[in-house]
């Protein structure tokens, strides 16, 4: 009996080791493990055998069904894991196949310039202010301290708008965002004319030059000004107010420098170069190799101005200052056309 | 303004400042320098890694291969008629140089000379621009045989030097030119071009950029000596001077000078107007536009034999007077011009001479007969001379000169310029301001020039109208103004000291100091703005570079937002979470292009149009987004939005500039990939998906979607209206196919939308959630048959309202049509949710779903369909 014991054992782990698949596996099982298999017959007669020979049979029975199970199981992972290791093989992908796709929205390049600048200057506590597009030459020139055929004028070549005879107070395009400065300091000191608050504001918008469409010249494009009206506002002020802007806006190492120049609307008036970031100073194309780029200019609020915008220039003084989110674009993309602005390619847009 | 560095050393020290510490000096002080053009001097050279600081071009002439030698004989050579052997000594050895220049040409085959002829010599090795060749190209001379003869060195033209883009002849140098020299010693240079901001005017001339180098480097400025030797008769014997408004002629003095003989300048002098940007023509010319560039006073040379002629024998009589309108002039560029009443002529008895500080009168100009002749030969003058020897043909030279030096009103001047279209080197002074006292030192310093470069004679005196003298303005000063409005701490002894190196007259008083504008500037004013004036040319002069910076120390105002902006930029989150990209586009358009969707009649209309395609402002946003999806309609997948104004004439008056949204879609749904192919298109409710998520977005819920009315650009059948609190904000739809056909659109149907941003601004959001249940929902399916008349936003409204709150959410999966179900019917099938705050039985939504029902096939006839 224990020899036939011992026969069952060895056949059947024979012809387990050659089983490679599951279904083979399952018909091992039937006929090795199974209710009627040799193995079970020998529990099944298990009653006929002899006192003596009962705990002997039992013992070795015993001991060979469990060899045959635990064979069993560990065959049974070793086919699942090479089953595994077969389709894992098959399903290999060529993972330099492109990505699918996603078709989401975006704004606008300007649209973008105009939130970061806008939210650098809002942290500085200038607060958006908004105004129209189209001006009467009072607000765009006139009360700006250009007045009418003053050289300066030549610095704007103007878009007019049909509007009958009005004399010296025709319509136009504005050519700057600075309209904005007065009809904000209008609004703030109509709130209390004998002692006017202070002022904090970022105008952004579209302003419009007569010019020839070419890869350097727009008619219209974005400004971002800056006012800031208060009393014992100094150019020192204006001078640390650009830097922490700077600063923000181009890098804790970026390096500047303010050139004396004119703007009729500030005095005195600067114009604020940073160190060429794309070339670190050393020339380049972009800063026609003066390893500078102009990036804004700004200025002390000229009397005049704050005296029109309702602010006695004995008592308050003021900054401003403007730039170009388009331009800031062009130096840090280098992009060498403006005309893209505007021209709308989603092939450019989708750049940005 | 292109400024000579070796004229500036006329009247500053210049030791110690290499050319790039005096443009950095001036470009920090608002006197910018765009481009430095180097003409001889030696250049910087950029390691690697080093920092550039200007623009820089141009070419330096090597010192031992380019140097001052003469010509001592010019031979024919033995195989070129065209060509000529040159014996030439450069002041170590003769040389035999090959050269095809015509300006020598003529003293072919005549021996040695007796004088011998000074020029440019560039020896075997020299780097030279190529003279032959188109725009400037570098080259090195090497030795070659031309025509049999050797050749390794050269006598340079101008453009070979970089001087000028002039190629024709070679340089003829001033009979004093030092032989052996290297050239570079000699007239090397570097020019900068220098831009003149308009309240830098006093600027604009070689005296004006050194008295500001002056004040910044502590140096001296060097005053011109002008002395005259006069004889004669007075120039007061023979002329009068009548200015009949001093409000535009404050100023006019003449000068006379006897027998000049009219021949070209030196050529150091017509070296310096070219590189200043002026066209060297005869020696007085010359000394008006030389005198001009140095001191800032435009001049006026007139023959003065010819108004002598005009006067017969009275005594010549100046007068300045405005034009009459209609009134005509033939100016020395030989136009006749219609004047109006706006311009001032100078004129005598007879009539008119000049047109006031903007050109002279063909007449009355300065003659060069010598130039008639080259004409007569057939001999081609240079571009420019010729027009000036074709005008008149007087036969002779002009022998005496009268010279005018004026002051006009600068907004007449600007004016005048404009409406002829006439800019020139004066009316560029004029119409920017030159301050009367410079008429004087004008004339007497162009005498001077005149005498020195045509041998005249200066008449003695001048005659000086001078009728409105300007006042020096006067500005009060105090420290604390300088400390208020700089934020520097400035005693009145050093705010004093900062304005005398600017030539202002200072004299300190109890509170501060009194300041005086120097005479040469009209751009100083009084009180306040006097006081901006003065402070900043504190600023400068102390340099704005040693200016402190701080944060600024005045109370922070009280915040405010600005809603409208704020709400716009949700806006555009929206539109781009719904996967649309923004655009933004031109304000102009034309009444045409925008025709294509939409007609109007009242437009802002441009006066002064860029294109004939721009002449308006636009009215509709729809058509520029519109535009914008045509030129891109070549992509796979077109989703586009604008957010901006359309303009609304007002008349006489400012236009309206209500805020619009438009959206444009067309094309595939899903863009194609490797594996994704023929995604469906866009339509109808691909668009309204986003509107739909717009909405909520922008919270509102009671949202109406009803057919259109009257909008001819869409298809009737395929658009909304859309209502929020029962306003219409907006339209959408598939574009009406006969719109469509006006745009270049591939098949796929181009849906669009427009909403009025001022209606769905001012319409009330709804704040607020519906709470999520705790509770397991129970969900079911309904489908009915219905008439095709019945719209779903009615069977919907229909289930909700029924069903009450239990009914939480009501969603259509689909709809369909079928013989089977009926001609004129369709099915819909409703997804509905029941949830309430407890457990709901399978019995309670059975109840609420019977409810449905039979209110569905009582109200619309529908039929549950098994
Ligand atoms: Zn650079």
């Amino acid at each position: 009996m224990l020899d036939k014991l011992n026969e069952i054992e060895k056949t059947a782990l024979e012809s387990l080791s050659s089983i490679r698949d599951q279904a083979a596996l399952d018909a091992w099982r039937v006929a090795n493990v199974g209710r009627s298999s040799p193995l079970m017959q020998v529990f099944a007669e298990f009653g006929k055998l002899s006192k003596e020979e009962k705990p002997v049979i039992g013992v070795a029975a015993n001991r060979v069904k469990v060899a045959l199970e635990s064979a069993l199981e560990e065959k049974t992972q070793a086919v699942k894991n090479a089953a595994l290791a077969k389709s894992l093989e098959e399903e290999k992908l060529d993972v330099t196949l492109p990505g699918r796709e996603i078709k989401v929205g975006r704004l606008h390049p300007s649209t973008q310039q105009l939130r970061h600048v806008l939210a650098i200057l809002a942290e500085m506590g200038f607060q958006v202010y908004t105004s129209r597009e189209v001006e009467t030459d009072e607000y765009n020139f006139q009360l700006l301290n250009f007045p009418p055929h003053h050289p300066a004028r030549d610095m704007q070549d103007t878009i007019y708008v049909e509007a009958g005879e009005r004399g010296d107070n025709p319509i136009m395009l504005r050519t700057q965002t600075s309209p904005g400065q007065i009809r904000a300091m209008r609004e703030y000191s109509a709130r209390n004319p004998n002692n006017p608050p202070p002022i904090r504001i970022a105008s952004p918008g579209m302003c419009f030059r007569h010019e020839q469409i070419t890869a350097r010249s727009e008619i219209q494009f974005n400004q971002v000004e800056g006012l800031a009206v208060g009393k014992n506002i100094t150019f020192a002020d204006l001078k640390g107010t650009i830097a922490d802007f700077v600063r923000r806006m181009f890098g804790e190492g970026a390096r500047l420098r303010f050139r004396a120049s004119y703007f009729p609307f500030t005095e005195p008036s600067a114009e604020v170069d940073v160190e060429c970031f794309v070339c670190g100073g050393k020339g380049c194309q972009v800063c026609k190799n003066s390893g500078w780029l102009e990036i804004l200019g700004c200025g002390m609020v000229h009397p005049n101005v704050l005296q029109n915008g309702g602010y006695d220039p004995k008592v308050y003084s003021g900054f401003a200052w403007g730039m170009g989110p388009e331009r800031q674009l062009m130096l840090r993309n280098k992009i060498n056309d403006i005309r893209y602005f505007w021209g709308n390619d989603t092939r450019f847009l989708e750049q940005f | 303004m292109k400024l000579p560095i070796s004229w500036l050393k006329d009247f500053i020290d210049l030791d110690g400042l290499t050319v790039e510490d005096i443009a950095r000096k001036l470009t920090l002080a608002g006197l910018e320098v765009d481009e430095i053009l180097y003409a001889g001097l030696e250049m910087p050279v950029y390691k690697d890694g080093e920092k550039h600081e200007f623009k820089t071009n141009g070419l330096a002439w090597d010192k031992e291969k380019i140097v001052v030698a003469e010509i001592r004989e010019v031979k024919a050579h033995p195989n070129a008629d065209k060509l000529t052997l040159l014996d030439l000594f450069d002041g170590k050895q003769e040389q035999m140089v090959l050269t095809g220049a015509p300006n020598i040409f003529h003293l072919k085959g005549t021996g040695r000379l007796e004088k011998p002829i000074k020029v440019a010599y560039a020896k075997e090795g020299s780097t030279l621009y190529d003279g032959h060749a188109e725009g400037l190209q570098l080259m090195t001379l090497k030795r070659a045989k031309i025509r049999g003869v050797d050749s390794y060195s050269m006598v340079c033209s101008e453009k070979e030097l970089g001087i000028t883009d002039e190629s024709d002849g070679i340089i003829l140098l001033d009979d004093d030119a030092p032989v052996g020299m290297p050239l570079a010693d000699y007239i090397g240079d570097a020019v900068l071009d220098i831009s003149i901001l308009p309240n830098m005017a006093r600027n604009a001339n070689v005296i004006g950029i050194a008295r500001e180098l002056a004040a910044l480097t502590g140096r001296t400025l060097k005053q011109p000596q002008i002395e005259l030797k006069t004889s004669g008769e007075s120039v007061e014997s023979s002329v009068a001077i009548e200015i009949s408004n001093p409000e535009l002629n404050p100023r006019f003095v003449l000068g006379l000078i006897r027998n000049v003989e009219i021949k070209p300048s030196p050529y150091q002098i017509q070296r310096r107007l070219k590189l200043a940007g002026v066209r060297a023509i005869n020696n007085i010319v010359d000394a008006t536009n030389y005198a001009m560039i140095e001191l800032g006073e435009p001049l006026h040379a007139f023959d003065y034999d010819i108004l002598k002629q005009r006067a017969g024998k009275k005594k010549i009589k100046i007068i300045t007077r405005a034009a009459k309108d209609g009134e005509k002039l033939t100016t020395l560029d030989g136009v006749e011009r219609k004047l109006t009443s706006m311009n001032v002529l100078v004129c005598d008895e007879k009539g008119s001479l000049s047109l006031a500080g903007v050109m002279g009168g063909s007449e009355s100009e300065v003659y060069d007969a010598s130039k008639e002749v080259l004409d007569a030969k057939g001999i081609e003058p240079k571009d420019g001379e010729m027009t000036q020897g074709k005008i008149t043909s007087r036969g002779r030279s002009t022998v005496n000169v009268l010279l005018e030096g004026a002051a006009w009103n600068f907004i007449n001047i600007r004016r005048t310029a404009k409406q002829h279209n006439l800019p020139s080197e004066a009316s560029f002074r004029f119409s920017r301001g030159v301050h009367p006292a410079l008429a004087e030192t004008g004339v007497m310093r162009g005498l001077q020039y005149m005498a020195a470069w045509a041998n005249g004679v200066v008449a003695p005196g001048l005659v000086d109208a001078y009728p409105l003298k300007p006042k020096d303005s006067v500005v009060e000063v105090t420290p604390k103004d300088v400390k208020r409005l700089l934020g520097i701490d400035l005693t009145a002894e050093e705010v004093s000291a900062l304005l005398q190196k600017l030539e202002f007259k200072t004299e300190i008083t109890k509170s501060g100091l009194r300041v005086t504008a120097p005479a040469h500037r009209m751009d100083i004013d009084e009180g306040m703005v006097g006081l901006a004036d003065v402070l900043e040319e504190v600023a400068r002069s102390y340099g704005f570079d040693n200016i402190p910076t701080t944060a600024i120390a005045d109370a922070l105002p009280p915040q405010v937002g600005n809603p409208v902006h704020e709400w716009e930029e949700h806006l555009r989150n929206l539109l781009v979470a719904a996967g649309l990209q923004e655009v933004v586009t031109y304000r102009m358009t034309s009444p045409e292009r925008e025709s294509r969707v939409t007609k109007h009649d009242e437009y802002v209309r441009i006066a002064n149009p860029i294109a004939p395609e721009r002449s308006v402002l636009r009215r509709s946003l729809l058509s520029s987004v519109l535009e914008v999806a045509e030129k891109n309609a070549r992509a796979e997948s077109v989703a586009m939005f604008e957010v901006g104004p359309i303009f609304e004439p007002v008349k006489n008056d400012l236009p309206n500039e209500p805020r619009r949204l438009a959206i444009v879609m067309t094309g595939a749904r899903i863009v194609s990939a490797w594996d994704v192919k023929d995604s469906p298109r866009f339509d109808f409710f691909d668009l309204k998906g986003r509107i739909e998520l717009l909405l909520a977005g922008l919270r509102f819920t009671d949202i109406v979607y009803a057919e259109t009315v009257s909008q001819p650009h869409l298809h009737p059948g395929k658009s909304a209206e859309v209502k929020v609190n029962g306003q219409v904000v907006g339209v959408f739809g598939e574009l009406h196919p006969l719109a469509k056909e006006k745009y270049e659109f591939g098949e796929a149907p181009v849906i669009v939308a427009e909403f009025n941003l001022e209606k769905l601004r001012g319409a009330n959001p709804s704040y607020g959630i519906t709470p999520v249940s705790e509770f397991p929902p129970i969900y079911e399916d309904i489908a009915l048959i219905l008439d095709e008349s019945v719209a779903a936003s009615t069977v919907e409204a229909l289930i909700r309202q029924t069903g009450g709150k239990t009914v939480t959410d009501v969603r259509l999966f689909d709809v369909y049509r079928d013989e089977k179900i009926g001609a004129g019917k369709k099915s819909l099938a409703y997804s509905l949710t029941y949830q309430a705050e407890k457990t709901l039985t399978d019995a309670e939504a059975a109840a609420i779903r019977n409810k449905i029902v039979k209110r569905l096939e009582n109200a619309l006839g529908a039929k549950l369909r098994s």
